[in-house]
């Protein structure tokens, strides 16, 4: 993690997310926003609200011009709330730990708080027929107060429906393990740990599953470079003195 | 998971004899790539595996992010290079659909049809080195043969025959040429009675059905624990084909079938397979008559910029569900994109295909998930 506090240009100025909690375990952020005091009135904690840009307008401008100049206020996923018996199951069985449910894009996915994840995914498993976890991601954005979205997506083949499950992390927090609920989880979740250094609790192998045991860093977060990598792994390892 | 853990912990085993581990990979020719299997063994027997995966790892997610949607296109061929329409298709109908682009109708069968042959040469491919691993030295020579009719149709589409780069955001670059209906109806005329062939060398074939029946058994509720998806799924009694339940690039408009089998074993999954070519024939017939002229892309601005937002989007790949999760900052570039590799997901159920097997049948079962390393390493 050589250059932790060097984030890179493009990063969307965060959002935040309203009734975020302070993060817990972020150690190494460089606070470059503080988010929770301009929580947008639209409730959108879910989407990458870039800085600027108007979206689709398509311009006549290069591709080179990125970043766009400043024009408008930061645009937002247009988000239409899901309704719907799933929801009204949900909103009954876990009340405030679900903080959104919306839909973009025909697609369904639900906010929830990082502790209560798991608790659904079980939940939706065991008495919604939710049986097949398709995915499990992440997505970092390093201005915000908890920088990395972590999403699960879950299908369900009696119903023939996909339901993304969102949930935020303090860099150094950790999610529990979906281990115990979908075996799969076992490789997405090291490959989310490889990639983000988000540490799944719970999990009974948590090591890296493509990069080397020993790489320094975790290449999907936002301020390591397309062009870094371990030199000193690279050295020890395969000999090769690069630039 | 106290099975997935036990690989630290032998147990004694009835003789109290040592347990050897054996490296297996990478570099071994069945292992299909550079795929390393660590196999702890009594005996002949496996008592577990584990996969060390990442040889090929090129950060593909991450190259995604420092490209436009554009230029990121041709770097997805590159992951399952066997079946590089489906991938396209896939990344293509992703983008698509963030930035609600419409495809012309054109455009769409042209990709059913190439698709479809893809999925045929992926079949094939897999059949002639899964055969092969098991000691049939004959059906190599054939499925390469028939395969290669299937490149040519690639490459005099778009002067590629693995990594085509055949499809373009919002459609096609490429007009199909004078005679592509023609050589796709002369192709699959030709290729059913060849798929009869194999399964005369192969299906009642003594030898094959001794090595691939009752090895390497997943059941339904096995592959969904594991996610598993793609003909080792239908295999085990799921009749679910995304073509099917989710269709896109018009799917519903097709006639096909959903091969399944009921045991779950690598015979079953050969079975699933050849039936499958079988219906991509059919499936690419339909679509030669659905074949009228019309615009080949649809209305795609130059410099792409989908509204802010984030998608999941899938499709059924030869090797299962292949999935890309899109997330839009509104500028040229995308924010993330996430791949969900089918085999990536299948390969991790090798292990439970694996306990208590042979050694000799470790290689029927790696071919049998049919995986590709580019793709699960990306």
């Amino acid at each position: 993690m050589a250059d932790e506090n060097k984030p890179s240009a493009e990063v969307p100025a965060s959002n935040g997310n309203a009734g975020a909690k302070p993060p817990e375990g972020a150690t190494s952020e460089t606070g470059g926003s503080t988010p929770a005091a301009e929580s947008a009135p639209k409730p959108a904690a879910a989407s990458p609200d870039v800085s600027a840009s108007k979206p689709a307008a398509g311009s006549a401008e290069k591709p080179a011009a990125k970043p766009p100049p400043k024009k408008k206020a930061p645009a937002v996923m247009e988000v239409s709330p899901w309704e719907g018996p799933l929801v009204d199951a949900l909103k009954e069985r876990f009340g405030g730990q679900v903080t959104e449910f919306l839909s973009y894009r025909d697609q369904d996915f639900l906010v929830a708080e990082l502790s209560a994840a798991i608790p659904i995914i079980e939940y939706l498993k065991l008495e919604q027929d939710f049986d097949y976890l398709v995915d499990i991601t992440a997505v970092d954005y390093p201005k915000r107060e908890k920088r990395f979205e972590v999403i699960w997506i879950l299908y369900s083949f009696a119903k023939n429906t996909r339901v993304r499950i969102k949930a935020h992390a303090a860099d150094g927090e950790s999610p529990a393990t979906a281990v115990n609920a979908h075996l799969t989880a076992d490789w997405l979740e090291r490959e989310v740990f490889d990639m983000f250094g988000i540490a799944f609790e719970g999990h009974p192998n948590m090591k890296r599953i493509l990069l080397p045991d020993e790489w320094q860093g975790h290449p999907l977060r936002k301020e390591y470079s397309i062009i870094q990598q371990d030199q000193d792994w690279v050295r020890e390892n395969l000999h090769i003195e690069s630039a | 998971m106290s099975e997935a853990t036990s690989l630290d912990a032998p147990e004694a085993t009835f003789l109290d004899s040592n347990e050897m581990v054996l490296n297996m990979g990478p570099q071994h020719p069945s292992t299909h790539g550079v795929l390393r299997v660590i196999l702890k063994l009594d005996g002949e027997t496996v008592r577990g595996t584990e996969c060390v995966i990442g040889y090929l790892h090129r950060g593909v997610e991450k190259i995604a992010e420092n490209r436009t949607y554009v230029q990121f296109a041709p770097y997805v061929d590159r992951m399952d290079y066997v079946a590089a329409v489906s991938n396209a298709l896939g990344y293509c109908h992703a983008v698509e659909t963030t930035a609600g682009v419409e495809i012309p109708e054109r455009a769409q069968v042209v990709r059913v049809i190439l698709a479809e042959l893809n999925r045929i040469a992926s079949h094939l491919l897999w059949l002639g080195t899964h055969a092969l691993d098991i000691g049939a030295m004959t059906p190599v020579f054939y499925c390469f043969r028939e395969r290669e009719e299937v490149l040519k149709i690639f490459e005099k589409y778009c002067g590629a025959r693995l990594t085509t780069h055949a499809f373009r955001i919002g459609g096609l670059q490429y007009e199909t040429y004078g005679g592509f209906e023609k050589d796709c109806l002369a192709f699959c005329d030709w290729f059913l009675p060849k798929v009869d062939e194999y399964e005369e060398l192969l299906t009642t074939n003594r030898i094959w059905v001794g090595r691939t029946k009752g090895i390497g058994i997943l059941d339904a509720d096995e592959c969904k624990e594991y996610g598993v998806t793609g003909p080792v799924l239908r295999a085990a009694g799921v009749e679910w084909d995304l073509r099917r339940a989710q269709p896109y690039s018009g799917y519903e408009n097709y006639e096909f079938d959903i091969p399944t089998c009921q045991n779950g074993d690598t015979y079953d999954r050969y079975l699933v397979r050849m039936a499958e070519m079988r219906q991509s024939a059919r499936i690419i017939r339909q679509g030669v008559e659905k074949l009228a002229p019309g615009p080949i892309k649809g209305k795609v601005s130059k410099v792409l910029k989908p509204a802010v937002g984030e998608t999941y989007t899938s499709i059924e790949a030869p090797k299962g569900e292949l999935g890309y999760f899109v997330v839009s900052d509104g500028s040229v570039q995308p924010y993330r994109i996430r791949v969900r590799p089918p085999s990536f997901v299948n390969l991790q159920a090798l292990d439970r295909m694996c306990r208590g097997s042979l050694v000799a049948d470790v290689v029927a079962i790696i071919g049998t998930i049919d995986i590709v390393l580019g793709e699960v390493d990306r």
